[in-house]
């Protein structure tokens, strides 16, 4: 069982980062373990409750379920590069405002995933909301305001979109 | 989000300028965790930071001969591997009983087991390393010799005779009984027009909180203190607990909560795994951390609801209620779970059976059984779901058989708002409810008429709606009759310290805690109501028993009625020394003063007379100023607990709109309402979304969820790909009302409403898929989680 490392180059929240990481490490466990980026969390390991997804080459992803050896290459973002770059501000003051988080350890995830959705333009319906926030498990809040924030940004995304039309 | 239009008129003792109470403040600490800068525990490093696996129980019931711990011992980067027998000599075994509860017993538990391991998941032994990977490896290297013992399983036959006594010491396997009779229940049942008699089954289940439980534990041998980082409800407590068992004075122990990735009760409990993290940091003189990954939660984590309950109900023609009763079975684990015990559940249960409704006669019999399962404790809404669920669905059966609108048979039966204060036929005592309030209320928010016509008019075309309802009651705000009297050090008061810094913003440190419920909102909210400040420039600190007032922690729906009521009292105290001082700068008499909006104000026209940071930079840096003998106290700290009522109880009434596929036995939840009373509403949007995620709670619990065991004791599906939980996609929107009874026990008036939504949401869908299924000649489903099979085999299609 001895951990068999390998030398890994990627770009994680616009930072170059090379590493010697063990093949067996998840990506979530690197990035709260080695780089200290203790946003993305860790539900079920096993790619079901979603509190690890990151942004992996513009694609969301479980970070319980991909390896980092095999992210070797790739552009990562987590919440805290999606933060500071201000991507994510409306949504997060969406959720905020409307209380769509209680203790916010599956928010890193849950506004991943939205921004997801939200990117697909348009103000898909609240099933279309529901369903594809589906893998993304909350316990405190019932969904009920997930649903709205995320709503509410997308009505005001695409009125701020259709206002910008000359 | 109908709620404005339910806020109270005007509170007149609330009614200062610009407060806070009624108004959705957003919570301050949001910001952070949007952003991911939250700090869980399972984020906490120190430095020499071990951390800690534990090599678990594979078998129910297992005595252990031998373990072998030389090749683990060897492995890279282990630094100790510690048995049970060796933890015992760091921290003494404790024994969870209260002796309020009469009879209760139960058997000394180890942090790690001794000799015996009582079910699969106990912890046999540690291995502490310097990365969790190490510890995870080496675990696989400990060999241990187990001779299988036989498991009890079945709660039906735990008592028998021909049953194995799990504990040889207690005798039997019985935990705890009790058994209560009120009126003559007999009588009331042989001379009522009908009577229903049926089963009541639900599945064991738990609190999946998002984060796992997690601890960090650091004795420092140079100041021999120990802080422990845990993500828990209740850091006092906690403190108590560590000091206690290790040995220590509680004022060498530091109990810090930061961020806490959900609790819903599960973190309140005393777990052997974080006891003897706490030891193993003691022993080995460094931090150790252990954070449990998602199969040790489903081995590990408090169980609840396992209970089984004959039921009967009797009633005449006319709705009105003649009798209850109940025998519940309830089987809770090997061990009565320290420090609150395993007997609560099934009590409140008996105490609540009933509660809503005048009716008089009421028999119950509830007994707590041991068995080889991981353990069963108090996980949100303690009994609630169970008595509701009982209660509402005999009401309905009961209606049903006599022909009776559900709505109806409420109304002929809930106790009258006029007839307070009233004590229920099991004896609690309501200050002020609202049942019939309520249920109008809810009448009119749901449009009841509308969609029962709509339901008639869709089975003519082949689709199955049902509509289900539970009133209910809910135990808030509890004063010492819950633990304190049973003798366990779990604090029933609680308080709050405001200070005033040097620029004039408010420090408040309060007592209870926040695991997302917003009790820091709700704390802020209150200071900067009493004092007279806006609530951008007050900072809440908990979770911290060095610098916190002593208190209770958040549990029980007790933060916003008890701990808000310490924060109010400790604002107008702050409120009044600053106005003294003030009063002695201005030459005015401090009752011709106020604060408004952080400034210091003429209270009869509100003109300004003396900013806070003024008044602090005076205090502070210039008190030669100040007139001789003033001698300014810029800091009050007040605590409360409820003296007149044992309880705050809350009421309301909840309804289900759902779609049953006959052919598949998939339910649609359609719509979910909740008309709920819980006194003052300090924050709108809080008390809403408290009950919508205990909706849901209490959804999974009638459709999905259920911790499923084989006769050998082994849990079946112990991940989260087979324990299924609500997801967004199949919950409906949920429609919240209130009406406001305040509590006169408080200034405040705020009772708890942490718990309202998962106390009803079981009875209510059950009722509604009922209610779909009727008309197809259903036998009553009663067993929960209603899972497509179940419903089939109701129909007879299976």
């Amino acid at each position: 069982m001895t951990a068999q490392s390998l030398d890994i180059s990627l770009t994680v929240n616009g930072d170059a980062v090379s590493d010697r990481v063990e093949a067996r490490k998840t990506l979530v466990d690197f990035l709260r373990e080695d780089l200290a980026l203790t946003g993305s969390h860790v539900g079920c390991e096993h790619g079901v409750c979603g509190a690890c997804t990151v942004r992996v080459d513009g694609e969301i992803v479980r970070g319980c379920l991909m390896l980092a050896v095999q992210c070797d290459g790739a552009t990562v973002q987590t919440i805290e590069g999606l933060s500071d770059s201000g991507e994510l501000a409306d949504l997060q003051a969406a959720f905020e405002q409307r209380n769509a988080l209680q203790c916010g350890y599956c928010t890193p995830g849950m506004l991943a995933a939205a921004q997801d959705l939200l990117r697909k333009g348009g103000v898909p319906s609240r099933d279309a909301i529901r369903e594809h926030i589906s893998g993304n498990y909350c316990r405190c809040t019932g969904y009920h305001a997930i649903v709205d924030a995320i709503e509410a940004v997308a009505q005001e995304r695409t009125k701020v979109r259709a206002g910008d039309k000359p | 989000m109908k709620i404005s239009d339910d806020s109270p008129p005007v509170l007149t003792a609330l009614d200062r300028p610009n407060s806070y109470i009624g108004r959705s403040v957003p919570r301050p600490n949001l910001h952070r965790l949007t952003q991911g800068r939250g700090q869980y525990v399972s984020d906490v490093t120190l430095p020499r930071m071990a951390h800690v696996a534990y090599v678990r129980s594979p078998h129910a019931h297992a005595e252990i001969k031998s373990i072998a711990t030389n090749a683990a011992k060897k492995a890279p980067g282990v630094i100790a591997v510690v048995t049970g027998a060796e933890l015992a000599k760091v921290m003494t075994p404790w024994v969870g009983v209260l002796t309020h509860l009469k009879g209760l017993k139960s058997a000394p538990q180890y942090p790690i087991a001794v000799e015996r391991a009582c079910w699969q998941g106990e912890a046999v032994c540690a291995i502490v390393a310097r990365t969790r990977a190490q510890a995870e490896d080496a675990a696989e290297l400990i060999d241990i010799a187990y001779r299988p013992l036989p498991a009890v399983t079945d709660a039906e036959t735990a008592l028998d005779a021909a049953t194995p006594t799990i504990h040889a010491s207690l005798g039997d396997n019985l935990c705890f009984e009790r058994k209560l009779e009120v009126g003559a229940p007999d009588k009331a049942f042989a001379e009522a027009d009908a009577v229903v008699e049926t089963t009541f089954v639900f599945g064991r289940h738990t609190g999946v909180t998002t984060e796992p439980r997690a601890v960090v534990a650091d004795w420092n041998e140079g100041e021999r203190r120990l802080t422990v980082y845990q993500a828990t409800q209740a850091p006092h407590m906690m403190q108590n607990l560590f000091a206690k068992h290790l040995d220590l004075a509680e004022h060498q122990v530091r109990v810090l909560t930061k961020d806490v990735g959900g609790s819903f009760g599960i973190k309140v409990h005393t777990y052997a795994d974080e006891m003897a993290t706490v030891a193993l940091s003691k022993l080995l003189k460094r931090p150790v951390k252990f954070v449990a990954d998602r199969i040790e939660s489903f081995v590990t984590d408090i169980h609840a609801r396992d209970h089984r309950i004959k039921a009967k109900i009797g009633v005449n023609k006319d709705g009105s209620i003649a009798a209850f009763e109940i025998d519940d079975l309830t089987g809770i684990g090997p061990y009565s779970v320290y420090p609150r015990t395993s007997g609560i559940e099934a009590n409140q249960v008996v105490n609540l059976i009933g509660g809503p409704y005048t009716c008089g006669n009421y028999r119950a019999r509830a007994r707590v059984v041991f068995q080889n399962k991981n353990v069963m404790c108090q996980y949100r809404a303690v009994g609630h779901p169970i008595a509701v669920a009982v209660t509402e669905g005999l009401v309905e059966l009961a209606a049903a058989k006599i022909g009776m609108d559900p709505l109806e048979i409420r109304r002929r039966n809930l106790i009258a708002d006029e007839a307070y204060p009233y004590t229920s036929a099991a004896g609690l005592k309501f200050e002020k409810l609202s049942h019939h309030e309520s249920l109008a209320h809810l009448d009119s928010l749901m449009n009841y008429a509308a969609l029962r016509a709509e339901q008639k008019k869709l089975r003519e075309k082949g689709v199955y709606r049902g509509l289900g309802f539970a009133s209910f009651i809910e135990v808030t705000n509890p004063s010492a009759a819950f633990y304190g009297v049973g003798g366990a050090r779990i604090s029933s008061q609680d308080g709050a310290t405001v200070k005033l810094d040097a620029q004039g913003a408010l420090i408040v440190a309060s007592g209870v805690s926040e695991q997302g419920q917003g009790a820091e909102s709700v704390i802020a909210q209150c200071v900067a109501s009493a004092f007279g400040i806006g609530i951008d420039r007050v900072r809440v600190t908990m979770g911290d028993t060095d610098n916190t007032p002593y208190g209770g922690g958040t549990w029980a729906s007790r933060a916003a009625g008890i701990g808000g009521e310490a924060a109010w009292q400790a604002g107008k105290a702050l409120r009044a020394n600053v106005l003294a001082v003030a009063a002695s700068v201005l030459q005015a008499k401090p009752e011709a003063l106020d604060i408004r909006s952080g400034v210091v104000v003429d209270a009869a026209n509100g003109a300004e007379r003396l900013p806070l940071e003024e008044l602090a930079r005076i205090v502070y840096f210039r008190p030669d100023t100040l007139p001789a003998g003033i001698q300014p106290e810029l800091i009050a700290t007040r605590h409360y607990v409820p003296r007149a009522w044992p309880f705050a109880f809350t009421n309301g009434v909840q309804a289900s709109y759902l779609e049953v596929d006959p052919d598949t036995g998939f339910v649609k939840l359609l719509k979910h309402w909740c008309v709920e009373d819980c006194g003052t509403i300090i924050n709108p949007q809080l008390v809403d979304e408290q009950i919508r995620g205990g909706v849901v709670q209490g959804i999974g619990a009638a459709l999905f969820e259920q911790c499923l065991y084989d006769e050998r004791g082994q849990m079946l599906n112990g991940n989260m790909a087979d324990y299924l939980v609500p997801m967004a996609a199949e919950m409906p929107d949920i429609e919240c009302g209130h009406v406001v009874s305040p509590t006169a026990d408080s200034e405040l008036g705020a009772k708890g409403a942490g718990e309202a939504g998962t106390a009803g949401a079981p009875a209510c869908v059950m009722n509604a898929i009922n209610d779909a299924l009727r008309p197809l000649g259903a036998q009553p489903l009663t067993d929960m989680p209603f899972t497509p099979g179940k419903i089939l085999r109701a129909l007879g299609k299976v």
